[in-house]
């Protein structure tokens, strides 16, 4: 018979008092531990993450217990979905093993659990050890992060190790018992962990079976209670966090960013602006810092980490992290304030920060719903604020001001596009607002994708006019910078030019207006993407095109700010449906789409790279057997353009907007006359050909 | 007949050519005798070579007036030039003039007109006031407008600083020699200026000033990286590479590549100016009147005022054709 | 450290298409946009740098009207401590000289260690007030600075000479020092920036106050008067030639290739 651990004496404690001690002792730990790391998040900056219950249950379920984000990657996704379940399939038998030490037979709750219990066990020790080799021999290149200085990779080993100890104390548990003449009534009970437990053990001497089953026990149970203890002072802090961090996601659409205070929408009236230190940051972004597992999928889809910037996504939690932990220590007093690293600017280099490209890869890798581009924008406020921007940015940010456009080029001849396009007047009324922001306004190769667009529109007979010289940039990348005042000002100047025309819905050819105009200007009409429009014009038979004649392969490249955060992925290809062109899809596409580099006015930034975001897209686009890549926002366009040129790729590759598509398939010419590039010739009379 | 004063600025311990290009400027104000000023430290010898240009030649010969120090020359020259009240005082507008001519101009009561290219005397019924005047053309707004200017002189003159290569030196071969006149510092002038070092640039760096052939790049490149293109065109040309000042501020290329009044002389046969609006600063460090080629996306970039061609373009698109077609031709 | 800094509203050439105004003297006002000097934006930048090393105050000056407020307020949001306007219409069309008198006026009786002001400015670029004033002040100057420092009440300078070469050189304070461009980075000056110092008080001083009248400022006073300004003649300029890219290049290349470039 087994010795029940209830029953012994232990160094003249007696079972029950051992374990009660040890939960004394741990449980006191824990919640001591946790009250100091909840009272970091006491400092944070309000976050309103209560709202909309309906949907953040949805998503703790979807996300968090159906961990659907891990099979992205498949052999990890896999062990960790493994391990999770058996974690949560397990937890019974951790609570009753607990039990077991006060009330002998408390952890018989019958055969069909054990059995479950035992199969689930030997599933995770499998795993852990599969997982402890991979790491160990195989190392993939995802775990070690290129800017980290402190490895935490022992801690991995460490929980594994432990998560295998577990398994194994109560594999040895039962497992002894069972040579011991199986007193625990389970003979019939299907245990493949605990019968090779017992295999191994099997002719051991009776005195020694007795000490490892009650060693097992205690093992398992003291195990335990460190686990519980060593989770909030380690990357495995995850444990506790993931469920409750993926709860209180971000519900807001994606595209939009948060305010710079949730309780003062004032700007004028905030002592500081953004995040310099740590308590800066709402309690939410610290919770998310608690929870990032250092799994390094988000640096792992980053394309400022791929073409090697100083940016790692992962190293700013990571790093937000352990200055969490070491300001606020679970020992110890707070360092007095001098004496801790100032986090923006020392531990969070400004570079690190506008290398960002907003792109949001790294949001839609993580499996815990960790938000970044929130709190880079919230620290790039904070460097604006204090002047630390850099000289390359200065100059485009002065001449938005002065001029509304990053170029410094006169307001007056803003969206000079001539025949076509007519420009509304105050009281002026059209069915389509076209709002052309300031790529397609000043740069004459984009000019001539918002004059096919006006073609395409024209063809179809809709009516379509533009603010003219009224029209100010969106602000949508001077927002994402961090310069919140100077956005305010601008999108008041365009809400105001708006505000004094007739218009059905307005529509852009630029992506980052469509996000900025849709999430941020609190329109009452509706906003759309050129592709979408065209797609419901092409839908409804309004657009009668001829299938070109042409037989290269093409490639649509989601744009950020259409794809990922805007979701929309189906209307740009179902206009190349439509066309009929031959398609593929690149690696990376959809919400995984790789950015082109385009964002937060990086034609102007002059940061650190290896490598070129476009030229790296423009790789993927070969590799796909492409001969075409068709954009839908004109940052996509220039960076690809250029990457063409830049690798040598312009006599095999071309780079297309959608609208200009569609405007070289109409079937028949626009009756309008030619369009009119500002400064170009204009032809008179339709086109004859 | 009036007086003219030149101030000669010494390079390397020999006349600068500005000297004698002032010395132009002055003759072409009528009928006048130069006086070349001069001072340095052991500078017998040069003051005898400026005697054989100037007409006579004020020396100033102390250890104290080694280094150039536009505050203690300035106190040096105005009891001068309060004695002599000469009609007109060049200076040449280099970076030490920078300092000189409008702190002399203050300690010697005189009108300062800056950076003078075309200068002229006008009689009393000529100038606005209805009294004579001197009048200079310079350039303002970044080189892209010329102004007309003119200063009424006080009883010490006028003062103007002179573009540097707006004259060129007479091509007389130097005459007899004027009289060496030796001045005294006065009386109480000390440098209140310490000099400490001068900081060449790296001896192993390139040295533009001597090439024949110079393909310059400014802002137009727009990128560091578009400069392996230049690179190459340079090497097909056999060409120096050269720059601009904004190209240098972002540390693109050496300080030792720059050219212009902050930076290298150079006097090329020819230049090729790409992607360079053709600012004062810049084509001041351009002597001895190169073939100048351009290549800007603005077709009112001043260079295209100095240039003997243009081309209205991107120089992104142009360098590596410019490179094509050089590689054919030489085979 | 008492820091002053002298700086000025000029226009923003870069990308505008110049126009000369009617009076013949200065430009067409419709289209241009203004900002502070270039080159007094590092002036500014380094006496603010100075200030938060050294302690002290930084003073912001400027000769200018009414819209001349606009770079006060860009140096107060910089860090500037104080800033004064020197505003009378008495002032208006005062040459160098003219400016530079005003300036010592104004100066005249305030404790200083360091002035600072940009080297040239983006308008007119004579250099002239910094050196005009410091020879008023009788204190010791350099010009063209691109590195600064000051310990214990001396400046040492790095300025350009002639032939890319540059000097240290240093000077006992009081002094006045001239800014190179790239003599720093300039902090960035965000709307809210500017917002914040909105309420500042700016000091303004007139003729009155500075015991000035026409007869040392203003037009009237200036020695050196604009004449007319104008745009360069074009003729002897550069032959341009015309057509596709192909077709220029090749033009170009033979050109080059008949003077010798290769």
């Amino acid at each position: 018979m087994a010795p029940a651990p209830a029953a012994q004496m232990y160094l003249g404690l007696s079972g029950p008092a051992l374990q009660l001690l040890l939960l004394i002792l741990s449980l006191g730990a824990f919640t001591f531990i946790m009250w100091k790391r909840f009272g970091l998040l006491r400092l944070g900056a309000p976050d309103p993450r209560f709202d909309h219950l309906g949907t953040r249950m949805a998503r703790l379920l979807v996300v968090g217990f159906g961990q659907s984000r891990q099979p992205r990657y498949a052999v990890a996704g896999i062990l960790h979905i493994l391990i999770f379940f058996g974690f949560l399939i397990l937890s019974v038998r951790s609570v009753t093993l607990i039990g077991e030490a006060f009330q002998p037979g408390f952890a018989d709750i019958g055969p069909g659990y054990s059995s479950v219990k035992d199969v689930t066990a030997l599933v995770v020790l499998i795993c852990c050890l599969i997982a402890i080799v991979r790491r160990a021999i195989f190392r993939p290149a995802r775990y070690r992060d290129r800017y980290a200085h402190a490895s935490h990779a022992h801690e991995a080993y460490i929980i594994l190790g432990l998560i295998a100890l577990l398994m194994v104390a109560d594999a040895v548990y039962e497992g002894s018992a069972m040579v011991l003449a199986d007193a625990n009534g389970n003979a019939n009970a299907f245990l493949p962990l605990a019968s090779g437990a017992s295999e191994l053990l099997a002719g051991r001497a009776a005195g020694t079976l007795e000490v490892l089953h009650l060693a097992g026990f205690w093992v398992h149970n003291a195990a335990l209670l460190f686990f519980l203890c060593y989770l909030p002072v380690s990357k495995h802090f995850h444990v506790i966090t993931a469920l409750p961090n993926v709860f209180h996601l971000n519900v807001k659409p994606v595209g939009e960013i948060k305010p710079p205070r949730h309780d003062e929408a004032d700007l004028d009236r905030l002592e500081a602006l953004g995040v310099g230190k740590l308590e800066d940051f709402t309690w939410k972004h610290i919770l998310d810092f608690y929870t990032c597992t250092d799994c390094g999928r988000c640096s792992d889809h980053c394309p400022a980490y791929f073409t090697g910037t100083p940016l790692s996504p992962r190293m700013i939690s990571i790093k937000c992290r352990d200055a969490a932990y070491s300001g606020y220590p679970i020992i110890g007093r707070r360092k007095p304030k001098d004496e801790q690293p100032v986090l923006v600017g020392e531990t969070i280099a400004d570079e690190e920060l506008w290398a960002c490209t907003t792109c949001g890869a790294c949001e839609e890798a993580c499996p815990v719903l960790i938000e970044y581009v929130d709190k880079i924008v919230d620290m790039r406020r904070y460097l604006v604020d204090e002047g630390r921007v850099p000289a390359s940015l200065q100059k485009p940010l002065a001449d938005l001001e002065k001029r509304g456009n990053p170029y410094g080029k006169p307001p007056r001849k803003r969206a000079a596009f001539g025949h076509g396009v007519r420009t509304l007047a105050p009281g002026d009324k059209t069915d389509y607002l076209f709002f052309t922001d300031s790529c397609a306004a000043y740069d004459p190769r984009i000019q001539e994708t918002a004059c096919a667009f006006a073609r395409v529109m024209t063809a179809a007979g809709a009516d379509i006019g533009t603010l003219g010289k009224d029209e100010v940039d969106s602000g949508h990348e001077v927002r994402r910078l961090g310069e919140e005042g100077l956005f305010e000002e601008l999108r008041d100047t365009n809400l105001e030019a708006l505000g004094a025309r007739e218009f059905q819905s307005v529509v852009t050819s630029d992506p980052h207006a469509f996000n900025a105009l849709t999430h941020s200007y609190g329109l009452e009409q509706p906003v759309r993407h050129h592709s979408q429009v065209m797609a419901a014009l092409m839908r409804s038979g309004t657009l009668d095109l001829r299938a070109p004649d042409d037989d290269r392969v093409y490639t649509f490249h989601d744009p950020c700010y259409l794809g990922r955060h805007n979701g929309e992925y189906e209307a740009p290809r179902e206009v190349l449906d439509r066309l009929g062109l031959r398609t593929v899809e690149m690696e990376r596409t959809r919400n995984r789409s790789f950015c082109c580099g385009g964002g937060s006015l990086y034609l102007f930034y002059e940061g650190e790279s290896e490598s070129r975001m476009g030229e790296v897209r423009v790789g993927m686009a070969e590799k796909a057997g492409a001969q075409v890549v068709v954009t839908a926002c004109p940052f996509c366009l220039i960076n690809l353009e250029d990457a063409i040129k830049t690798t040598g790729r312009d006599g095999s590759m071309e780079v297309v907007d959608l609208a200009e598509l569609v405007d070289r398939s109409l079937s028949r010419p626009a009756t309008a006359p030619a369009m009119e590039i500002a400064g170009g010739q204009a032809t008179s009379g339709p086109q004859t050909d | 007949m009036r007086e003219i004063f030149v101030v000669i600025e010494r390079s390397r311990d020999a006349l600068d050519e500005s000297a004698l290009e002032l010395l132009t400027a002055a003759r072409a104000l009528g009928e006048v005798t130069v006086s070349g000023v001069l001072m340095g430290a052991d500078v017998a010898d040069l003051a005898s070579e400026a005697a054989q240009w100037f007409d006579s030649v004020y020396v100033f010969d102390d250890p104290s007036l080694a280094q150039p120090d536009g505050d203690v020359q300035s106190r040096v020259l105005a009891p001068l030039i309060d004695r002599e009240k000469p009609f007109v005082t060049l200076i040449p507008h280099t970076n030490t003039g920078l300092e000189l001519a409008p702190m002399l101009s203050v300690r010697a009561g005189t009108p300062l007109i800056a950076d003078a290219m075309a200068i002229e005397s006008c009689a009393a019924d000529d100038c606005e006031a209805g009294v004579e005047c001197v009048r200079a053309v310079r350039t303002v707004f970044g080189g892209k407008v010329q102004a007309r200017v003119s200063a009424i002189p006080s009883e010490n003159g006028v003062m103007l600083s002179v573009r540097p290569g707006a004259y060129v030196p007479p091509d007389t071969a130097p005459g007899a020699g004027g009289a060496v006149h030796s001045e005294t510092i006065p009386e109480g002038v000390l440098p209140r200026r310490q000099y400490v070092e001068t900081i060449a640039p790296d001896p192993g760096a390139v040295d533009i000033s001597q090439a024949e052939v110079l393909v310059a790049i400014g802002r137009g490149i727009e990128d560091e990286e578009n400069l392996e293109d230049l690179r190459s065109l340079a090497d097909a040309m056999g060409a120096e590479v050269a720059c601009t000042r904004p190209v240098v501020d972002r540390k693109w290329l050496e300080k030792t590549r720059q050219v212009g009044t902050s930076g290298v002389t150079v006097k090329p046969r020819v230049y090729l100016a790409l992607g360079i609006s053709g600012s004062f600063q810049h084509l001041g460090g351009v002597k001895g009147d190169p073939f100048i080629a351009a290549i800007n996306s603005d077709p009112s970039a001043p260079i295209f005022g100095v240039a003997d061609v243009g081309i209205v373009g991107d120089i992104l698109d142009l360098i590596p054709l410019l490179e094509e077609k050089i590689r054919e031709r030489r085979g | 450290m008492e820091i002053i800094v002298c700086i000025k509203r000029v226009p923003d050439l870069s990308e505008t298409e110049i126009e000369i105004g009617r009076d013949g003297v200065s430009l067409a006002d419709d289209d241009l946009d203004y900002d502070v000097n270039e080159w007094d934006n590092f002036a500014i930048e380094a006496a603010v740098q100075l200030k938060e090393e050294h302690g002290g105050r930084v003073t912001a000056m400027t000769v200018g009207d009414e819209e001349a407020e606009d770079v006060l307020r860009r140096a107060l949001a910089m860090g500037a401590d104080e800033a004064v306007h020197l505003k009378d219409d008495a002032f208006v069309g005062s040459d160098a000289l003219g400016t530079a008198t005003i300036l010592q006026r104004a100066i005249a009786g305030r404790p200083y260690d360091l002035i600072l002001t940009g080297a040239i400015s983006g308008d007119e670029a004579r250099g002239h007030v910094g050196p005009m004033l410091a020879a008023m002040l009788d204190i010791p100057m350099v010009a063209l600075a691109t590195e600064l420092s000051v310990e214990g009440g001396t400046a040492t300078v790095r300025h350009e000479v002639e032939g890319g070469l540059e000097r240290i050189t240093r000077m006992v304070l009081p002094a006045l020092v001239t800014a190179q461009t790239g003599l720093n980075e300039p902090r960035y000056v965000s709307i809210r920036g500017i917002r914040k110092v909105s309420g500042v008080e700016i000091f303004v001083r007139e003729a009155g106050d500075l015991d000035l009248d026409g007869s040392q400022v203003g037009v009237a006073a200036s020695a050196v008067t604009v004449e007319e300004i104008f745009l360069p003649p074009r003729g002897g300029g550069a032959e341009m030639l015309e057509g596709s890219e192909e077709t220029v290049v090749e033009k170009l290349v033979e050109r080059l290739q008949r003077e010798g470039a290769f």
